[in-house]
């Protein structure tokens, strides 16, 4: 299962977790079963079945602009941060 | 006069070559450049242009009550005049156009004000006429009625309790949760690893101190320039000078609320960008004047319009705390960084925050950002964004802690250096990168043992950036002489006309100078994103890499076609095409490209990628100073600049960058800063007022390029436009250190802010 590690200023919404391991082969999958688990994650991550604009998404330590269709392995690591801003 | 050096002043410390990459043929547009006879956006002529121009806002802060335009309607020679009301739309829904989301409305209100200006030189209306003096003429004759309200111009300010408020409806957003604080801070965010009071509680020495960095622009010598002509058959056709005509397409299209089909943008030569030709200001401006008049509409800024009103880079407020054991462990740190966006969110601090502590494998660390409003030009991307403004205060912070632990600062860093599978502070861990290499570099450099004079100091800094991939698509074509056309969409900024027909010449085994490369508009390529982010050597020549690909194996099988054979029975080796059983079957690429036309025909490829793979690059820097200690005027007397970029496709233009990065740092550190009055408006918007450092006041910059090939790019390119502008201003501060004993904290370190340090 992949390893989704969770924002400090998110982990009120994960009792406190900062790494969960959860199952999916995309983040869409991810971010679905996460908040399947810890309810209110969806909301604070996307809008509209995308990642909201000012969070970017790293697999693997590498930020992808595919977002929700991004593949996730099953060792991937997952990270939301914050959007690059400022034309990065 | 000339100097005689003992050591080499451009050293490129390969660790691969190749035919053509890594050579240094000259440009393919240099006859063009030198000659004058490239087209730039200024140089623009069509029959019937109109020309325009735009009445600012003399206020920083102020709300706008009416517009008055008739006056300068009924002026002889006005075409049209156009204010807000003429997007015709209200929407604010959140488009994302490459530089992260924004409110539509922002962008909309950015390249004209609807109800209030938010910095001086905010544009209010604009204005087409038959010359460029009487739509000047008519500007003056628009009038506002403003109410003007008190600015406020650093974060500081704009963070303080009871800090006049730029957007009543921005409320603080923290990743993702909308807080219910109407407030000037429109994101705060936190990175964390460990537990930095733990940490803190090992460490022997903790350094604490808060640093300031001005707002600075990115000083490209070619000012902002865009004609527009709104076609009788709907189509929108934009001229302009800008890092990605893409961008501006899909900006358009959002503004003016049409389908990106109806847009064509094409990019003309750009005298630089550096991040800060991105966004739009006056092409919408010139397609609605357009839209009204049916004529095209010129408009070019004025330097003061670009300083007050194009988008500079952040000035910060940031606190570091940093904590290391006797034997030079760091065992925690501890990084606020609060940036200016500008008029509108979205400033770099995101990035910045994320390259902070980069550079260092530390256990316990958190990076608290905040991103500020302020009554400024909304901030532009400028090289590495952030990461400049994190890098003056961290990277002073652990020289301070080397001197308290009484350790070499190179050997600090080298003992707590990131490298391949460490965990950053943001979260993710690293792949490839080459920081030990660099500093191993700089610590074997000629220049760190050289000895050093009176009144002169001697500082290093290293600085992170990640570096980017995204969409870029190059098409090639071979003609019947043996060259190829390669057409792709990256404005060439510093050289990647050349980077990229090198990549493709590289596969085909034929020289540099037989690949013509063209830049073209957005309807005859595939989508490209912005040259920006150090993306376009690593993507765009990755599709080069791809599209030549396909041409090699067209080649061959062409080959195998006119000798009968098998594909598989033929290869393709610098060059040339050979049967790999029979020696007699050979021919050249030249020899085959003749004889295309009458086997088949014309062969080309194309390729449009998105590339995963990048690779960050690690830059650092040594710097001597001489502080004159009557006047404090400070001197670079020597410097060298490091940097692992991947693999240098062609070494003299990644030196160019280097160099570039480097100078543009030392301006930041010495002498730039938008000098803002109390009434909020900028007092230094000419070249003049805005010391830019010159050849003059400088000393050739040495480079030395590492070489950690980046596994990610099929050369090793990491990308090499950005990490350099990261270690001059922390170099100079840590230069001055030791020259003066006195450490400075803010931009710029003048004689004016030496001379106070010194107590004088």
């Amino acid at each position: 299962m992949a390893m989704v590690f969770i924002p400090s200023l998110m982990q009120k919404l994960s009792e406190g977790n900062s790494k969960i391991e959860i199952e999916g082969g995309t983040v869409r999958q991810i971010v679905n079963n996460l908040d399947a688990q810890y309810p209110g994650f969806k909301d604070r991550l996307s809008e509209g079945g995308r990642i909201k604009g000012n969070i970017s998404v790293a697999i693997d330590g590498e930020i992808t602009p595919l977002g929700m269709l991004e593949k996730v392995g099953a060792d991937s690591e997952v990270h939301f941060l914050p959007a690059l801003g400022g034309g990065a | 006069m000339t100097q005689t050096l003992d050591y080499e002043p451009n050293m490129v410390l390969a660790t691969k070559t190749y035919d053509v990459v890594g050579t240094r043929p000259v440009r393919h547009d240099g006859a063009d450049k030198v000659t004058g006879r490239a087209l730039y956006g200024a140089d623009f002529a069509t029959a019937g242009l109109l020309h325009g121009s735009i009445l600012r806002s003399p206020h920083a802060h102020a709300r706008i009550k009416s517009i008055d335009t008739s006056a300068a309607k009924a002026l002889p020679g006005v075409a049209a005049v156009v204010t807000s009301a003429d997007f015709g739309s209200d929407s604010d829904a959140v488009v994302d156009l490459g530089e992260g989301a924004t409110s539509l409305k922002w962008l909309r209100d950015n390249v004209l004000a609807s109800d209030k200006a938010l910095y001086r030189g905010h544009a209010i209306a604009g204005v087409a006429a038959s010359n460029p003096h009487t739509a000047e003429e008519a500007v003056g004759l628009i009038e506002v009625e403003y109410e003007v309200l008190p600015p406020v111009v650093t974060v500081e300010d704009a963070m303080a309790d009871g800090a006049p408020i730029l957007h009543d409806d921005l409320k603080t957003e923290e990743l993702g949760e909308q807080t219910d604080t109407v407030s000037n801070v429109a994101q705060h965010f936190q990175h964390k690893k460990g537990d930095v009071s733990k940490g803190f509680a090992k460490a022997d020495v903790i350094v604490e101190r808060e640093y300031r960095a001005k707002t600075v622009h990115q000083g490209y010598i070619e000012p902002h320039n865009a004609t527009a002509l709104w076609n009788n058959d709907g189509r929108l056709h934009v001229w302009c000078s800008t890092q990605g005509a893409f961008t501006v397409r899909d900006a358009m299209a959002q503004l003016l609320d049409m389908p990106v089909s109806k847009i064509r943008v094409t990019p003309m030569e750009i005298g630089g960008g550096f991040g800060g030709k991105i966004p739009v200001y006056l092409e919408p401006v010139a397609a609605l004047l357009s839209r009204k008049t049916g004529s095209a509409v010129k408009m070019v800024m004025s330097r003061a319009d670009v300083f007050e009103a194009s988008g500079p880079t952040c000035g910060s407020w940031s606190r570091v705390k940093i904590g290391g054991t006797s034997d030079g462990t760091i065992t925690a740190c501890e990084v606020e960084l609060a940036c200016e966006a500008g008029a509108y969110p979205g400033s770099p601090v995101g990035a910045g925050a994320m390259c902070a502590l980069a550079a260092y494998d530390i256990e316990n660390g958190t990076v608290d950002g905040y991103d500020v409003v302020v009554n400024k030009p909304k901030t532009a991307a400028y090289r590495a964004p952030g990461a400049p403004n994190a890098a003056f205060a961290v990277e002073q912070a652990v020289d301070e802690l080397a001197q308290k632990l009484d350790m070499d600062p190179i050997e600090l860093r080298l003992k707590n250096a990131a490298k391949e599978g460490t965990r950053r502070v943001d979260g993710p861990t690293f792949n490839r990168v080459g920081l030990v290499e660099t500093l191993e570099a700089m610590r074997d450099h000629p220049h760190y043992s050289a000895p050093i004079g009176e009144n002169q100091g001697r500082g290093v800094a290293v600085g992170f950036w990640f570096n980017i991939g995204f969409d870029s698509s190059v098409n090639l074509a071979v003609n019947a002489d043996g060259t190829v056309i390669l057409t792709e969409g990256s404005t060439d900024i510093g050289g990647t006309r050349a980077s990229i027909a090198m990549q493709a010449a590289e596969v085909l085994g034929i020289p540099a100078e037989d690949v013509h490369p063209s830049v073209v508009d957005t309807d005859s390529i595939g989508f490209t994103a912005v040259t920006g982010g150090s993306r376009t050597t690593f993507a765009t020549g990755w599709a080069a890499y791809e599209a030549a690909q396909s041409v090699k194996k067209q080649m061959i099988e062409r080959a195998a076609a006119i000798w009968d054979v098998d594909a598989d029975a033929v290869d393709m080796n610098r060059g040339v095409i050979s049967s790999k059983s029979d020696p007699e079957l050979s021919m050249t690429f030249k020899e085959l490209a003749a004889q295309l036309g009458s086997s088949g025909g014309g062969i080309s490829g194309t390729a449009s990628v998105s590339p995963t793979g990048v690779g960050g690059s690690f830059a650092g820097n040594i710097v001597d100073v001489e502080v004159d200690p009557e006047t404090g005027k400070t001197d670079v007397v020597r410097f060298t600049a490091f940097q692992d970029v991947g693999k240098a496709i062609h070494p003299s233009y990644v030196e160019g960058q280097m160099q570039g990065g480097s100078v543009q740092g030392i301006g930041w550190a010495l002498n730039e800063e938008y000098y803002m009055n109390e009434a909020g408006g900028m007092d230094n918007s000419t070249l003049l007022d805005y010391r830019m450092p010159t050849s003059l006041d400088l000393p050739m910059i040495d480079t030395v390029i590492v070489e950690v090939a980046n596994p990610g790019h099929p050369f090793g390119v990491r990308g090499v436009g950005e990490a350099n502008i990261i270690p001059p201003t922390p170099a100079i501060a840590n230069a001055l250190q030791r020259a003066t004993g006195t450490r400075l904290f803010e931009t710029p370190m003048n004689p004016v802010a030496i001379t106070a340090a010194n107590g004088d």
